[in-house]
């Protein structure tokens, strides 16, 4: 399993362009809402929370096609389910790796992008915390949705829609969470409820993830 | 004798074919007196006039898009299991109908909304989740209008029924907590036995409920006979070119 991760995580970072393309989609989203919504520090302020989560979830959506995509078409992904890692375990570790690529950077920049939309300064804290609770369900949950399609040719447009409708309980629990942070309110529902999120598609997800490998392998 | 022997397409179809009529029949006839009676024969409400009658069709629709996505996931789980490729086809022939009565209750809905809230969409947590569970059902149909061998999307959308299913019922509580809304609670409790709905709207309703559950079944059982057909078409012109 390490030594897949270690694979991954290789990959992902020699082949560039995912790695950071994603931090990059991130930063335009959130330089294009001033422009759309106009530029007061007021408003900006009272929407950061939702639109800083909102485009990490797009740019977490971003790579989702390639978790799965680029070991099918070389061949590797057959060689894996017949590896002696079971192929829940895989699926577990892609979703590692998708996080430690993507989730983990978008964490890691939320709080520089919130000087851009003028985030209260008490929900800075609640923002690292929330990403970095939520991020890894979004990455387990797009691996599902990545092992779904992953035999299609069209898959990726196929895949938000039915990845998205699955990012709703995150977004809302995270977004919350900010939000009441940068009210001064107590956010720990929230985040409680985000990292049982986080924690029961880590557990159930890898076995729904492996049986649509399964099917698409067969 | 089991209900298994029901998973034999030539038997589903033998004895569901003499059923249809009467299924429809009864669907209709409920239809026809539960709305007939609701929107002629029920006084007007104190307060809201007589868009209060848009609840026949709002209420059961309403049901039945929630048990439509329910039975997708039993059909599911039974494909699944027991590889019935009848259950399958079910599950398959549930979801267009299953997202028409989700828009069904949305439309009426924001019909209904409009002259009483005075607006026609509000984030409200109720109407939300059933934006979500449109969603829900486009994506299911989409997934299924993708894949073209039979068995593998049939198995995929399985898995994705079973897994929307849990982010479904997280979803709705998830919103609950996200927004407090302007829908009322609802007004037909089966768990307590309590209604706010007076007896004069309550049993028209009951018809309609009855009447949408039957159009749902003979619907079902309609679309599970083309689709059976069409496997069998397509079975046949494979062979024909082999």
């Amino acid at each position: 399993m390490i030594a897949l991760l270690r694979r991954d995580l290789a990959l992902a970072v020699r082949a560039g362009g995912g790695f950071g393309l994603g931090l990059a989609f991130f930063l335009i989203v959130v330089v294009l809402v001033p422009f759309g919504v106009g530029p007061e520090a007021e408003l900006l302020t009272r929407i950061a929370p939702g639109i800083l989560w909102v485009a990490a979830l797009l740019a977490a959506l971003l790579s989702l096609d390639r978790i799965f995509a680029l070991d099918f078409e070389d061949g590797s992904l057959p060689l894996l389910a017949t590896s002696p890692l079971p192929l829940e375990g895989v699926a577990l570790v892609k979703g590692i790796a998708h996080w430690v690529t993507t989730g983990l950077p978008l964490t890691l920049a939320a709080p520089v992008l919130g000087f851009l939309l003028n985030l209260a300064p008490s929900a800075y804290l609640w923002l690292l915390l929330s990403l970095a609770l939520g991020t890894p369900a979004l990455s387990m949950i797009g691996t599902f949705g990545a092992a779904l399609t992953v035999g299609l040719r069209r898959g990726g447009l196929l895949m938000s829609l039915l990845v998205l409708p699955l990012y709703i309980p995150t977004l809302i629990f995270g977004a919350e969470a900010v939000r009441r942070g940068a009210d001064g309110l107590d956010p720990s529902t929230s985040l409680l409820m985000l990292a049982g999120i986080t924690l029961g598609s880590f557990a159930l997800l890898p076995f729904a993830a492996s049986l649509a490998l399964r099917v698409n392998l067969r | 004798m089991s209900i298994w022997e029901y998973a034999n397409p030539k038997k589903f179809i033998a004895t569901t074919t003499p059923l249809v009529p009467w299924v429809m029949g009864l669907a209709i006839a409920c239809l026809v007196v539960g709305l007939v009676w609701g929107f002629f024969f029920t006084p007007d409400d104190f307060r809201q006039g007589s868009t209060v009658k848009i609840i026949y069709l709002h209420v059961p629709s309403a049901l039945m898009a929630i048990n439509a996505w329910f039975m997708m996931l039993i059909t599911s789980l039974i494909w699944l299991v027991r590889r019935h490729h009848v259950s399958a086809l079910a599950a398959r022939a549930a979801a267009p109908i299953g997202i028409v009565m989700t828009l069904i209750a949305l439309i009426t809905g924001a019909i209904w909304g409009q002259p009483m809230w005075g607006t026609w969409w509000a984030w409200d947590p109720r109407l939300t989740s059933f934006l979500i569970l449109f969603l829900f059902y486009l994506g299911y149909i989409a997934l299924w209008e993708a894949i073209e061998d039979p068995d593998t999307a049939a198995d995929l959308t399985s898995v994705l029924c079973i897994v929307g299913s849990v982010f479904a019922v997280l979803s709705r509580y998830a919103v609950n907590f996200w927004n407090q809304g302007l829908h009322q609670g609802t007004s037909v409790p089966v768990a307590t036995g309590e209604r706010t709905v007076s007896d004069v709207f309550f049993v028209p309703l009951v018809i309609c409920m009855v009447g949408f559950g039957v159009l749902f079944l003979g619907l079902v059982l309609i679309r599970t006979q083309t689709e059976i057909r069409a496997r069998r078409m397509k079975a046949l012109e494979a062979r024909m070119r082999s």
